[in-house]
């Protein structure tokens, strides 16, 4: 009889071991569904999983899609350290989509060279902006943060619908839901000439950086993460749980603005009614599958846009639907957290009878 | 204080095989071999203690037979077979019960929801409920089944360990410190029971540091130092002195008390300090007055319950009051300051809980150090930990007072109780405060340590530091204070100097009973019904 057996201490090996088997476990899954569905799982996987790195435009398309969710789990994983649990990134991202075309739009045709930097700050003083409701309602009344960040992720997409329906709607747009596309001094320049791989991602990389200095390194981070471990001990030393609620959603929402910022101002050029597609949600999981530290984010970030990327390429070839990104991404989950399991237990095998 | 008859050890019988045989148990972690070469014999109806500094291995011996921690090589027999214990429930279902030394309790559950977890089944929790009522009263160890067990206090979460072991009918109890947080009456009744118990061939192994307990209760006792058996003693034949030599291996220091130096400023003041507890079946406290002075240690006795906590909490700042007047540190009205703007007033605190509050398990000592030391050591520039400053503190407290562990690296968990107790005390007397208020100092430290660090404690006090001490132990607080009050039912008595009052009488105050205790005098004693 197989057993579970708590182990004396947690295993290190497991915790980075984990994330590797449950990506495997996915891979196996995956070629059962391909196989299930009828399609050779060899070319499934080809297509799924290796089309998106065949070459350098493919590649660039790659770190453009990891972009916004390497900024988006780099600020979630702030908070989650700390037990603040901010499920509302992709509202976030809206309202710093928001927040930016805002600037992009009052500045029309502008040439100035103030325009990005200006929807820089905007970005993420929008995404912060939203996520200080939860931290107020959280502070104030001690009103659940997971509840409130998600409910106003539906109220940010009601309310980005409302604006391209109604005041921001391209009036030469042939009334699509979009505003006005940006003027060039409005959109971010690219990092590789002949691809759609923008500033953007150089911004995602500095923000792992910042955000593994300020974890590791600041005196702030440290009190998170002790916030995180051991409630009373934060108390004792006199760490503010307050402050901390407040940072960690800032900070967060703060990231996961920018990341809003960089959609409308690189590759859409635009706001649109389908802005976010998704993004804060699928940073949830790249934080964990992370580890939440800025290394660990950094690769699961590639590997979730490689499965973004993948899917719509089985949706070109093998005539997939496109959820079957999602089959995957949820795949990758259920795997890490059954085999995160066994960072704290171990699998012995048992006579019958003893 | 009533003595107990004289011990009779059981009469070994030829046929029956010992309860508990060990031979050669090892364990070996990365840093430290815990155990080496352990051989142990345990008889029906034995009460045999464990005797042994701070990381000797005591708890890691008593992890192994209990199914915690896994043996590196050794055999165990149980009633003469051979076993392998594979986890507690397997223990349990051997007929072994365990009382841990760091607790083993669910914060968020009640005490009857805690006890069901280790019973086989499914008990139906009203008649359970009725069952701990009874068996704590017949033992003397008062517990309400509804509490949750954050609300608690130490010495309350030790009774329920104990009462939740006892409900088990154990044939072998393993009590790990089980009296280091108990009052002296409860330890006597605890002691009835565990005689009795033993009467009816339930074997015991005990684990203390407080010698006098162990000549009163054990029949034997095996002498753990660095991980193998030294020695084995009959402790009704030995003295404290010659057993305390036996286990550090040479003579216990004395500590050194001089009289305090007069008209020191005060550091401390409570100004009719009054203060609701959120907790419905927490204790209020009611208009405290108090002044320590620098120079001079005060201590505060008391049954575990009557407002300790509460008041503590209060000093430290961990519960905030909504006034600033009642609490004065170091001149500053600080009663609504958080407990980091308490430290920079010169505040330093040691709590009673140390996995958890005082130290963050997982986090290494030189993370711990910086949990209370980061600004008085200028660990942090800009914002930037220095990690090299966190690492050399740590460094220092391990090295001035004698922490045994892996270095600054060692996660605060990986340490034995005593050695903790032992790091954090030296990472708050280190800091050089003005005032120290510490609750419990020497909970769980071996004879050698608790000397030292009441050596400290008083040192620092000829250095000009106000001290308050609050402690259960009666000698303790007589050993070490210049002035004592007792606090009971949350309400303070007045304040006398060591040498003008006994034990006797602080014992009689601690039923609420002082001159002049107006309607306190007509309260219930807090041991028989602490939460009426
Ligand atoms: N999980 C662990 N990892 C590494 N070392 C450990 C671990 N657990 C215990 N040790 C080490 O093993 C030694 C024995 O520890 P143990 O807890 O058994 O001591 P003890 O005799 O119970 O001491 P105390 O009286 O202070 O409770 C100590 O040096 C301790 O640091
Ligand atoms: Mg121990």
């Amino acid at each position: 009889m197989l057993e579970l057996e708590a182990r004396a201490e947690p295993s290190r090996l497991m915790s980075w071991a984990s994330p590797l088997l449950a990506v495997a476990l996915m891979l196996a899954g995956g070629l059962a569904v391909f196989a299930a569905l009828g399609k050779d799982p060899v070319e499934g996987f080809r297509v799924f999983f290796l089309n998106p790195v065949k070459d350098l435009y493919a590649l660039s398309e790659l770190l453009l899609k990891a972009t916004p969710l390497m900024l988006c789990a780099i600020g979630l994983a702030i908070g989650f350290r700390a037990n603040v649990w901010n499920i509302g990134a992709e509202g976030q991202f809206m309202l710093g989509a928001v927040a930016a075309t805002g600037v992009a739009l009052y500045f029309g045709d502008s040439e100035s060279a103030l325009v990005l930097p200006a929807m820089v700050l905007a970005g993420a003083a929008g995404g912060a902006a939203w996520a200080a409701i939860p931290a107020l309602l959280r502070t104030r009344f001690n009103a659940n943060e997971i509840l409130v960040s998600l409910m106003l992720v539906y109220v940010a997409q009601l309310f980005v619908s409302w604006l391209v329906f109604g005041p921001w709607k391209d009036p030469d747009g042939f009334n699509f839901p979009q505003t006005r596309m940006f003027a060039e001094a409005a959109t971010l320049p690219m990092v590789i000439e002949g691809t759609r791989l923008h500033f953007g991602f150089a911004i995602a990389l500095a923000a792992l950086v910042a955000g593994y200095a300020f974890m590791n390194r600041s005196h702030a981070g440290f009190r998170m993460r002790v916030a995180g471990e051991a409630v009373d001990a934060a108390r004792y030393a006199g760490f503010s749980a307050t402050r901390m609620i407040w940072v960690g959603l800032l900070l967060g929402g703060a990231a996961a603005g920018l990341a809003g910022m960089g959609e409308v101002a690189g590759p859409m050029g635009q706001l649109t009614d389908k802005v976010a597609s998704g993004y804060g949600f699928a940073a949830i999981i790249v934080a964990f599958v992370g580890r939440l530290n800025a290394f660990g984010i950094l690769l699961a970030s590639l590997l979730m846009a490689l499965l973004y990327i993948g899917g719509e390429q089985a949706q070109q070839y093998l005539n997939l639907p496109n959820s079957i990104s999602m089959v995957f991404q949820g795949m990758l989950l259920f795997f890490l957290l059954g085999a995160d399991v066994f960072i704290h237990y171990r699998l012995r095998l048992r006579r019958r009878g003893a | 204080m009533p003595i107990l008859p004289p011990l009779t050890p059981p009469q070994p019988s030829a046929a029956a095989p010992a309860r508990l045989v060990l031979q050669g148990i090892g364990k070996v972690y990365p840093t430290v071999v815990a155990n080496d070469d352990i051989g142990l014999t345990v008889r029906a109806g034995e009460i045999r203690a464990i005797l042994g500094e701070n990381g000797a291995g005591k708890s890691t011996l008593m992890k192994i037979i209990y199914g915690v921690t896994r043996p590196s090589s050794g055999r165990m027999f149980w009633e003469g077979e051979e076993v392998q214990v594979e986890s507690p429930a397997h223990a349990r279902s051997l007929g072994i019960g365990m009382v841990f030394q760091h607790f083993s309790l669910f914060e968020t559950l009640t005490v009857v929801e805690n006890v069901a977890l280790a019973l086989p089944g499914k008990p139906a929790l009203d008649a359970l409920a009725q069952r701990i009522v009874e068996v704590s009263a017949r033992y003397g160890l008062p517990v309400d089944p509804r509490r949750h067990i954050h609300a608690l206090s130490v010495g309350e979460r030790q009774r329920v360990e104990i009462v939740r072991c006892l409900l088990q009918d154990p044939r072998l109890l393993i009590m790990d410190e089980p009296t280091s947080v108990l009052t002296p009456q409860a330890v006597r009744k605890l002691f009835e029971t565990l005689r009795r118990l033993a009467d009816e061939g339930c074997s015991i192994l005990y684990i203390s540091h407080k010698l006098d307990e162990i000549r009163e209760l054990c029949h034997t006792a095996t002498v753990l130092r660095g991980g193998r058996v030294t020695g084995e003693c009959i402790p009704a034949q030995e003295t404290p002195a010659s057993m305390a030599r036996l286990m550090i291996g040479k003579e216990l220091p004395r500590c050194e008390h001089d009289a305090p130096q007069a008209g020191g400023e005060v550091r401390l003041r409570l100004a009719g300090l009054s203060h609701a507890s959120d907790d419905p079946f927490g204790t209020d406290l009611r208009d405290l007055h108090l002044d320590v002075h620098a120079g001079e240690i005060v201590g505060i006795a008391g049954v575990s319950g009557n407002g300790q906590q509460e008041l503590l909490r209060v000093i430290s700042g961990e519960e905030p009051l909504a006034e600033r007047f009642p609490v004065q540190i170091c001149g500053v009205e600080a009663g609504r300051l958080s407990p980091g703007r308490r430290r920079r007033l010169g505040m330093a605190f040691v709590p009673e809980e140390r996995l958890g509050r005082g130290a963050v398990p997982t986090m290494s000592l030189a993370d711990n150090a910086l949990l209370t030391a980061a600004h008085s050591q200028g660990m942090v520039t800009a914002g930037f930990l220095r990690f090299e400053r966190a690492r050399a503190f740590a460094r220092r407290c391990i090295d001035d007072f004698n922490v045994k562990c892996g270095g600054p690296a060692a996660a605060a968990k990986s340490l034995s109780g005593g050695n903790l107790q032992k790091f954090i005390v030296g990472r708050e007397i280190l800091q050089a405060p003005r005032l120290l208020v510490c609750a419990q100092p020497t909970w769980g430290v071996d004879v050698g340590a608790a000397a030292f660090i009441r050596q400290q404690i008083i040192d620092l006090r000829n250095r000009g530091c106000a001290v308050l001490v609050i402690s259960e132990e009666l000698d303790e607080l007589f050993e070490i204070c210049d002035r004592i009050a007792v606090i009971a039912k949350g309400r303070l008595s007045p304040v006398r100097a060591a040498g003008d009052t006994s034990i006797e009488d602080i014992g009689v105050w601690m039923s609420g009973l002082w001159p002049g205790a107006g309607d306190t005098a007509d309260a219930p004693l807090a041991m028989e019904t602490p939460h009426a």
